[in-house]
């Protein structure tokens, strides 16, 4: 008994009587704290989830999807053009985030195991540090200056900026995955660099660099700094991109801080809406990655 | 692809290349695939660039009429075309140091546990739980920290600060709730996922062998992980906590909503405050006048440089621990 009691998890098989109290009891003790950190951790997740239902859900309904929002006073309205506009901004954001996301993660994966290629990785990383109301200055100053007024644009380039590095990274860490043997084999048969880069390279690490593009798409899903003066925000239904528009995560901002108690209840429906996008999306993510070869990736 | 063309001049690149080389007729398309590869890469470095660039150029006025005096003076003041940045800057310290104390614990404690203690079967539901608390928005943290934290603090916590701990000078005034506390505690919920998660990552690449090591040695389990794990992990622990400031200090939204927005520098956290990122969001559509954009432009140009600095550090910290070690990747 006293030799169960004592070995602890030690695989060496140390017996009770050379493990002192004092050090059992600090054992014990960091053991403890380490699972009161994971439960202090833990307690707001499960109170933002719980309260997001909790007071989301009542004010959930077909009005709230399908109309445009309503004056004060007025009850009733929707957010039906903040989702619009979401959609419309993340469709400009990774036509620009994708495309030059993947040529940068194959340029790093292909052509940049070097000291150039070492730099612009570096970048990648330092890029994705930059907070994102700073990329938003600079999207107004490139493209709201130049149109003299807000627009969808310009919220979809601050939004583009911020998926690069993010799918850069995925995209190489997948290409990585893929044997060299691989694009030898290709190459051998006479297919040329580029061609075997494309069709084999990229075409076997494709589930992954999707699940690279979906959490970048997720992180800026929810980004509200950067569309404060690029897309601006409108209480109207519109899909121009060279006008103001509205965005779901603005839109629970502008709610949020509002003095009026039927905004608030539409604040927290908006929040539950955004974060059914964004959880949907891990969720996906994870169920893709949890099969065979992209384990680890999400 | 065409075979049988003309051998290609000798190449000069790497051998590999050579090799690949060999039977391709025309490098006229792999070359062209290879640039434009190229400009996707430079991309990344062009737009960091190109952020920098354009921050200057747009607050050149600022720069100009006030020079260093910009970052030690107090005033805030559109109306008279007066701007010093110190208030701003000061709160933007004060919420990331309050929050890292909050979350460095947390997010190595959670590492800790997830990486050297945990059943594995809870390994994964628990790294899951992470991750969702990173893709929480931070307009989400915001309204949920206005209508559920707030109240919360000032109602329970922030009165029993003041009573037991009003003597450090730091929780005194009224408790209104929102402030200084209030964002830090907002911050360091967001900071802790950064922290574990990058923690975890620099906590598995220290080699087994010297957690076996002090096993053999007859370590408890702690002793373990204090002598094998953590004295070889604490430069990319550092990292981690480094790169969670860098977040902490550029983060926005939710910070925005609950720390007060009033440019003054009080000692008590209780007393609300504003930061650098907080001053951009709320008066970049409201500023009439060039000084005023261009002053808060210039904000926004010394958080970008902070930022850049304190990423590129945090990045060699984590890269000096899991460097030469296939971390995630296992490259060929």
């Amino acid at each position: 008994m006293a030799f169960q009691r004592g070995s602890m998890r030690n695989k060496a098989g140390a017996r009770s009587e050379q493990i002192s109290w004092m050090r059992r009891f600090e054992d014990h003790l960091f053991t403890a704290l380490a699972v009161a950190a994971v439960l202090l951790v833990l307690l707001p997740l499960a109170a933002i989830f719980a309260d997001l239902l909790k007071r989301g859900i009542g004010s959930i309904n077909w009005a709230f999807l399908t109309r445009t929002p309503a004056p004060v006073g007025v009850p009733g309205g929707g957010m039906a053009n903040a989702i619009l506009g979401s959609g419309v901004i993340l469709g400009i954001a990774s036509a620009i985030g994708v495309p030059l996301g993947i040529g940068a993660g194959v340029f790093l994966s292909e052509y940049g195991r070097n000291r150039f290629g070492d730099a612009i990785r570096f970048t990648a990383d330092v890029l994705n540090g930059v907070p994102s109301i700073v990329i938003g200055i600079v999207a107004y100053s490139l493209v709201v200056l130049r149109q003299r007024h807000f627009s969808a644009l310009a919220g979809g380039v601050a939004l583009g900026i911020m998926m690069v590095p993010t799918i850069t990274r995925a995209t190489e860490e997948m290409l990585l995955l893929v044997p060299v043997s691989v694009r030898e084999a290709a190459l051998g048969l006479g297919i040329s660099r580029w061609r075997t880069t494309v069709s084999v390279t990229l075409r076997t690490s494709a589930a992954g660099i999707i699940t690279g593009i979906m959490l970048a798409f997720a992180r800026v899903a929810g980004e509200t700094a950067p569309l404060l003066f690029t897309a601006f925000g409108s209480q109207f239904w519109s899909s121009n991109i060279n006008q103001p528009i509205a965005a779901l995560p603005l839109q629970i901002f502008v709610y949020a801080i509002s003095p009026y108690d039927e905004w608030h209840r539409q604040a927290w429906a908006g929040a539950l809406v955004l974060i059914a996008l964004i959880v949907g999306t891990i969720a996906v993510v994870r169920l893709v990655a949890s099969r065979g070869m992209m384990k680890g990736t999400a | 692809m065409p075979m049988g063309g003309p051998p290609p001049p000798p190449p000069q690149r790497a051998p590999e290349l050579a090799r690949f080389r060999m039977r391709t007729g025309s490098r006229l398309p792999d070359e062209t695939f290879r640039y434009a590869m190229i400009a996707c890469g430079l991309s990344v470095a062009v737009v960091l660039g190109l952020i920098f660039y354009e921050l200057v150029v747009n607050s050149r006025l600022s720069l100009h009429q006030f020079g260093w005096r910009f970052f030690v003076s107090q005033t805030w003041d559109p109306v008279n075309d007066h701007f010093g940045a110190l208030p701003f800057i000061y709160g933007t310290i004060v919420s990331s140091i309050v929050a890292l104390v909050l979350a460095v614990p947390l997010g190595v404690g959670v590492a800790l546990f997830i990486t050297e203690m945990c059943p594995q079967r809870l390994r994964g539901i628990l790294s899951f739980s992470t991750e969702l608390l990173a893709a929480i928005p931070s307009v989400i943290y915001g309204l949920w920290a206005i209508f559920v934290l707030v109240p919360i603090l000032r109602l329970y916590i922030e009165p029993g600060l003041m009573r037991y701990f009003g003597w450090t000078g730091l929780f005194e005034g009224p408790p209104y709730g929102i402030g200084m506390l209030a964002a830090g505690i907002v911050l360091a919920i967001m900071v802790v996922p950064i922290i574990s998660s990058l923690t975890r990552e620099v906590l598995s690449a220290v080699p087994r062998n010297q957690r076996e090591a002090a096993l053999a040695l007859g370590s408890t389990r702690w002793e373990m992980i204090r002598i094998g794990v953590l004295r070889n992990a604490r430069a990319g622990i550092l990292g981690a906590v480094i790169l969670g400031l860098g977040r902490a200090l550029g983060e926005t939204m939710a910070v925005t909503m609950v720390i007060g927005n009033r440019p003054e520098i009080a000692k008590s956290l209780l007393a609300p405050g504003y930061t650098m990122a907080s001053v951009i969001a709320n008066e970049f559509t409201e500023a009439t006048g060039r000084l005023y954009l261009s002053a808060l432009v210039e904000i926004g140009l010394a958080l970008f440089l902070v930022t850049i600095v304190v990423n590129a550090l945090a990045r060699l910290l984590v890269w000096s621990v899991t460097r030469g070690l296939p971390a995630r990747v296992h490259a060929q």
